[in-house]
This record gives structure tokens, sequence and C-alpha cells, in this order.
């Protein structure tokens, strides 16, 4: 969601590699007696990366979503843990026929952590604020078909648009449009203010961020169990393991590694719980650099490509193969793998096609992550297969990444797990660095804006998918599973992760 | 005296201001915009240009040297990109795990490699000075990660007496802390106790054969004496030396081994910070490693008026 590319989840665990194993913290072995009197009603979670900055509204990360967004924060709209839009500090909503005016019915009685009320000025202010000149929103293309807003009384809220915009309940609900106090938004980076369940408590830098249940939330049909929240950041998968195994931490609901799930198979307190993510893996290719810009060439590469073997090899076998930047969450999923299943020799046939008998070389850009440097090594092989050379060359991510792939463009193909739900949308953007164009899928993505109908919305959505599985702008290979290892006591998280996060409102343990 | 000390604080204001140009130079052309970093891949370029503004990263470079230099001046390390907090608090922050690690580690190390130099330089090419010798060799040979992880598997995984990593933080108690810290300080001394060991041998060594050391041999002193009372002084200096060189190695070479064991140091803060090009804490945290790299040799060079009294005459 926030930002792309996933920023974090799968980050750069760099540290400790290789062997080592589910160590115990003898300082905390012990300390693990549950008291018997009294429920539980603290939840240490496990994250990899440690976020930079808790305002979701000014960072891209998702690690900063992943903390505090419905925790802390909540939005006009809300995503639920199927993907849906649901009302939140907005109880209702009303469309103009032509979609283009939105009259939202604000929630009354919701006061911020620091008492201060929500109400229509506030959301204007969080929306001037996300769309004005000097906006640091990470998403800030979201907000810009906004015309005016008008705040007729503190409970209703007016959006005028410039052009109906049939995603725009669904963008309110994400982490960057999140509700802030005018007088506490420039603070929230380091001390959020919301309107959620839980406050801020406090962060110990590199090691962890605390929540503590607000005393009075607003949404008094929901009874939040849970008295205080730890976020606790451990890079290392062999780290997370020992202080799963430890009882350090309560849950990982994203646990690193993947080879490492089998080793919890069987424990008398942990549970396994495999989903779904948003992060979709794909080897992106700069459709304006030869050979890459021949529709033929991407085809033939598409069908080079084994994407049980990529899954098999990358990430231990779990992990979903897709054929089209999208994910079986997603309204509207078409399964297209079989557009251009893997067959070897018609690959080879069609790159004789395109004037490649004897096939070509290139270099892949494969940041540091292990889902990518071992899914490269996997499609070098295949590619192999089909007379292609293609070199491995490790770029640092983010930072040189953004820089010569992202920003500049500069590359012939690079492989990374994009990590904002439906945002198949970045094939339409002009520039983006596949330096994709093609007019008939832009006009497919505008018709979904145009239309306010979900189920025409859906089927325009299959249509993209579709264009985009036969032009093969990107390698398609395959979402990353939501490796969730927790507490068997422990209920109410998230299996799938429709939008990157760790809501907490339901999370509780079982007596 | 007084002249010696003040030629060399002289050197090392300077010293520490073409430092600081160094270190802003190399951090603000590495490739990566922080900025960018930020706001992801969804980020318009007004809302980049926006950003950069408001980071003061659009300020010509020169603007920016100075103003971290007079930042500095009042005290004021500025704030962090990512943190969003002031410099100043996440390196206190981070001091107060990585300078008992660094400073355990050179207990352990001198701990071990003065006892062990001193016993084979008196046994000098008898078979313990073999031994050791060869033991210090594989110790320098071994890199420190690399013992860190022997020790986790052992002491960790198999024997369960120890945590595997992470740092419960000083208010858990001191002997949590001081547990915590045990493991990552053994592996950062292990390679430099090696070095120090052959430090001390030859030391002590050179001086056994000195005439002050025969003659109070003569006297009648046992070997014992001679070497510990009479030859070890004298071998202090390059062994001083060595310390100190070893303590700025260790502060650094924390960085390795605190993403090892997990531990909230200035190592990981300073990696952490590369991998977010969060520039500012990068240039801080560098320029305060070589702070303390010249501050200690100014200690040590001070420490060699104290044990040498040849030095304190200017020259």
């Amino acid at each position: 969601m926030q930002n792309g590319i996933s920023w974090g989840a799968l980050g750069a665990a760099i540290s400790r590699r290789g062997v080592m194993a589910l160590a115990l913290a003898a300082g905390v072995s012990f300390a693990a007696p549950y008291a018997q009197a009294a429920p539980k009603t603290a939840v240490t979670i496990g994250m990899a990366v440690e976020p930079g900055g808790l305002d979701p509204t000014i960072g891209a990360q998702v690690m900063i979503g992943q903390v505090t967004w419905q925790n802390v924060f909540e939005g006009l709209t809300t995503i639920d843990k199927d993907g849906k839009v649901q009302p939140q500090l907005a109880e209702s909503w009303d469309v103009a026929p032509d979609g283009k005016t939105y009259t939202f019915k604000l929630r009354d009685g919701v006061k911020f952590h620091n008492g201060v009320a929500f109400d229509s000025s506030v959301a204007k202010f969080t929306l001037d604020r996300a769309r004005g000149a000097d906006s640091v929103n990470p998403q800030k293309r979201y907000f810009t078909s906004i015309d005016t807003i008008e705040t007729p009384d503190a409970s209703t809220l007016v959006l005028k648009l410039k052009h109906p915009t049939g995603s725009l309940l669904y963008w309110l609900g994400w982490p960057a449009a999140v509700m802030v106090e005018p007088s506490t938004a420039a603070e929230n980076k380091s001390n959020p203010v919301g309107t959620g369940p839980f406050t801020f408590g406090s962060w110990a830098k590199g090691v962890k961020v605390d929540l503590k249940k607000s005393a009075d939330y607003w949404n008094k049909q929901v009874s939040v169990k849970l008295e205080t929240a730890s976020f606790r950041f451990i890079n290392d998968p062999q780290g997370q393991s020992a202080a799963l195994t430890a009882g350090d931490v309560d849950a990982f609901p994203e646990f690193g590694a993947p080879e490492l799930v089998s080793s919890f198979e069987g424990s008398d307190k942990l549970a396994t719980v495999i989903g779904n993510t948003e992060l979709k893996v794909v080897a992106g290719m700069n459709n304006a650099r030869k050979p890459f810009s021949d529709k033929k060439v991407r085809q033939a590469l598409m069908m080079a490509v084994d994407r049980a073997m990529v899954v098999e090899g990358a990430w231990s076998g779990l992990g979903t193969p897709i054929g089209s930047h999208y994910t079986p969450n997603d309204r509207g999923y078409k399964d297209l793998t079989g557009v251009y299943p893997y067959d070897a020799e018609k690959a080879k046939a069609l790159l004789a096609e395109a004037g490649y008998p004897d096939g070509f070389s290139f270099t892949i850009k494969a940041p540091q992550m292990a889902y990518a440097q071992r899914s490269s090594q996997i499609l070098q092989a295949l590619f192999a297969e089909i007379g292609v050379t293609m070199d491995i060359q490790t770029t640092e991510f983010p930072a040189k990444w953004v820089a010569d792939v992202l920003k500049a463009a500069d590359y012939d193909m690079t492989i990374v797990a994009h990590a904002e739900p439906m945002d198949i949308d970045i094939y339409a953007r002009d520039p983006y660095y596949f330096n994709y164009k093609n007019p008939a899928f832009n006009e497919v993505l505008e018709k979904v804006e145009a239309t306010a109908d979900p189920a025409e919305q859906d089927k325009l959505y299959g249509e993209a998918q579709t264009i985009l599985a036969d032009d093969v702008p990107a390698l398609f290979l395959f979402v990353m599973p939501k490796l969730g290892i927790w507490d068997k006591k422990l209920k109410g998280l998230w299996e799938n992760e429709p939008i990157p996060s760790n809501v907490l409102t339901e999370v509780h343990w079982e007596e | 005296m007084i002249s010696i000390l003040i030629r060399r604080i002289v050197s090392l204001v300077v010293t520490l201001l073409v430092v600081s140009l160094m270190i802003f130079s190399v951090m603000n052309l590495l490739p990566g915009d922080p900025a960018a970093i930020m706001l992801g891949t969804s980020a318009t370029p007004e809302t980049l240009a926006a950003l950069r503004a408001q980071m003061g990263l659009d300020e010509p470079i020169v603007v920016r040297y100075v103003a971290w230099l007079t930042g500095m001046a009042q005290g004021d390390l500025g704030q962090s990109y990512t943190y969003g907090v002031p410099v100043a608090g996440l390196i206190a922050e981070r001091l107060v795990v990585t300078l008992p690690l660094a400073l355990m580690a050179v207990v352990i190390s001198v701990g071990i490699a003065v006892p062990l130099g001193v016993a084979a330089a008196r046994r000098h090419n008898g078979l313990f000075d073999h031994i050791a010798g060869a033991i210090s060799y594989a110790s320098i040979a071994v890199p420190a990660f690399w013992v860190g992880l022997l020790l986790i598997i052992a002491f960790s995984t198999n024997l369960g007496w120890m945590p595997a990593g992470g740092f419960p933080g000083w208010d858990a108690g001191l002997l949590a802390g001081l547990q915590a810290l045990l493991m990552p300080a053994i592996a950062l001394a292990l390679p430099q106790a090696g070095v120090l060991t052959r430090v001390a041998r030859s030391a002590v060594l050179e001086v056994m054969n000195e005439d002050f050391v025969r003659t109070a041999r003569a006297k009648g002193l046992s070997e014992r004496l001679a070497v510990w009372r009479h030859a070890l002084p004298n071998a202090l200096v390059p062994v001083v030396t060595m310390i100190g060189l070893q303590f700025t190695f260790l502060i650094a070479g924390a960085v390795l081994v605190e993403n090892v064991f997990n531990l909230p140091g200035l190592g990981r803060l300073a990696y952490q910070a590369l991998s977010q090009r969060d520039i500012i804490v990068m240039q801080d945290v560098v320029l305060f490693f070589s702070a303390l790299v010249i501050i200690i040799n100014f200690l040590v060079d001070l420490a060699y008026l104290v044990i040498d009294p040849r030095l304190r005459v200017a020259t």
C-alpha cells in the first residue's frame, strides 16, 4: 500500500545468514509461566524491519502502516480483512449520479487521543494537507482528483471531484489517507495521535514500539481486549525463529524465511497460518530498450519461465503463481497463468521469429533480498535453456534500486515485489520504470474510474489483467504468501493481507 | 609538557575538520536520494520536490555542509530523516549498548592476551610459545561475526545457556544486560586478543634481553618477578598503542557483530541509516566514530607520557 515496492516486509535480512537455529534466550525462557488468574491482555508482535517514522501520511514504507493503521490511525473509510471498503469515521456517504460529488456523513463523538474532536474541518484539513502544493504524501496522486472540499456543517463533508473517481472510497481507506489532528500532525512521525483503539506509548528506537489501549475509543461495538501491544523488530529470520520459540514474541504475522516454516510444524505452542499478501513478485523489463521493446521477445521469455519452479526455488514452494499484475485477493481476479504457460520449445521458436535464433544477452538488476536473488538465479537457468544469457547484478535496495531503476529506468530487467494492493495502474503511469505504453490499457483503467458500479469495475479490471498478460510488460511470477507464525492461543490476527497491516482491534488471548 | 598538549589539541581539531569534510563529501556523493526512498514508488515529482525542500536537500551542498558544522558547534547534530527525532538522542541511546560492549571486549582481550603473551615470551621458542602462537594466528584469521555465529550455535542453540541475540535494556537489570553483551564481546575480543598476544609477546621478548632485566635477574630476582615487575612495564608502550587502536576498531567493528546479535547499538544504527540513506544520521555516526578514534589516539599519546617519562621532554 503505502509504497509500492516491498520496502520492508521482506527487506534486507542480511545479518546472520545461513546457519543457526531455534535458539532460546536463556534469560527469558523462565518468564513464561502463565498467570492463571487474569486473562492475558498483552501481545508482542514481531516485524522484520523497523518503520522509519510512524506517520503513514508522509512515508511510503509499508511498515509504518503495519504498526499504526487501524491501531492508532483511522480513515474516513477502511479496508476489511476481505479487502472490501467499509465505513469508519464516515458512517455513510452518498455519491451523486455523475460520480463527481461525494457527500460524507461523519461520525459524531469521535475524539483524537489528545481529546480534540474529529469533525468535518479536521477531515478537510487532512485531505488538504495530502493534496496541497507542499504535500509530501506518498500517495498524493490519489487525492488529486479532488477539486474542492466543502464543510456545510461539523458532520458533513462534501468532496467535489474534477472527474469521476471510482476508486476514491477505496483509496480513502488506505494508511496514507488516515485522519490526522491539525495541531499534532507535524509531530505524528515520532508521536502519532489518531482516533484508533490504541494510543502511542513509546518507541525504543531499533527495538520496539509500544501501544496502549485507548481509554475512550468511540466504537463501542467492538470490545478491545488487549491492554498493551508491542511491535518488536527482528531482522534476521533465525532471530525471529528463536524469539518465537522462546516466547519473546507472540506472533510473527510475516515471518521472513519460508525455508524455516516447516520447523514449526508439529509445534504444540505455535500455529502456522499461511495466507495471501499483495506482494506481487514481477520481473519488470525496460519496454523501451531492445530487445524488450519487441513484444514477441517478452512473450518468449514469459514462456521460458516455469513459475512453479520459481516459487519452489525462491520461496520453498509457498506462493501462488500469477499471470498478470493482480492477486487472488483482488476483486475481479482472473487466473491468467495459462496465457503463456511454460514451454521452452515454443519460446525458442518465438524468439527465432523475433529475430533472435541464437538468443541474446542482458543484465538483471536484482535487489539483495533473498526472494529476488533466488528468483533471479532460477530465471537465469531457465533462460539459458532457450539460449538467452542473463547476468545478475545485485543492486542495493532501496537506495540504489530507486535511483537506477525506478527513477532513471536505466536497466534491462529487474525483479521486485510490488506491495501496493490494486496497483495495476502502475502500467498506465508515465513515466514509470517499465516504459510500457499501451493506450488501450490506459483506456480500460480510465473506464474503471469513470464508473461507480462495482460489477462493471470488476469486469474492467479483468480486461486490464488480460491486456497485461498478453503484452507481458513484466514477467509475472508469483504472489508472496503471508507466513504467519503465532501462539495457538492468540486469536483475531488477519490470515490474509489485502492491505499491509497488523490490525489489533480483535486480537485476544483464548482463555 | 603544556606546549606538547596544546600542539596535540590543535592538530586534533584540524584533523576533525578535515575528517568532517571527507565524511560529508562521501555521504552526499552516495547514490540514492533519501527523499525518494521515503516516498516509495508512487510519489509524483512534485511530492518529491516538496519533501526535498522540507528536508533541506534542495540547498546547495556547501550551505548544507556549513549548516551541519555550525549546528554541531552549537551541540545540534540535526534531525534524523527516518525517525524524525534529534540524532544526538539516537546516538546516546545506542552508545549505552556499544560502549559497554567495546569495553567488555577490551577487558576480555587484554585479560587473555597479556598473560598469554608474557607466558609465551618467557618460554620463548618452547612448546607453549608455539601453541600460543598457533592459537593467536588462528584467532586473527577468524572474523568476529563468524566467531559470533559459532558462539550462538554452541551456547544458545545447543546448550541454551545464553540468549541468542537482542538486548533487554539496562532497565531489565545489570546482570541481564551484561549477559546479553557477553557473547558479542567475546566474539569481538577473540580476534583482537590474537593480535594483542603477538604484540605483548614480542614487546616483552625485546625488553627481556635489555641490560636492566639482566641486572634484575643478576640481583637474584626470580624469573617471574623479573618479567612482571621489570620487563612488562617497559614493554607496555606498544601494548597500550595496540589497545588504543583496538578499542576504536572494536567500536567500529561492532557494526557486524551487532547485526549478528541483533543488538540496538551504534553499529546497527549506522547500518540502518545507510540502507535508508538517512544521510544526517550517517554523517553524525561516522564523524562520531572518527572523533572517537582521534580522541583515543590523543589519549594514547597522553598515556605514553605517563608510562614513559622520557617522552615528557618537549622536543
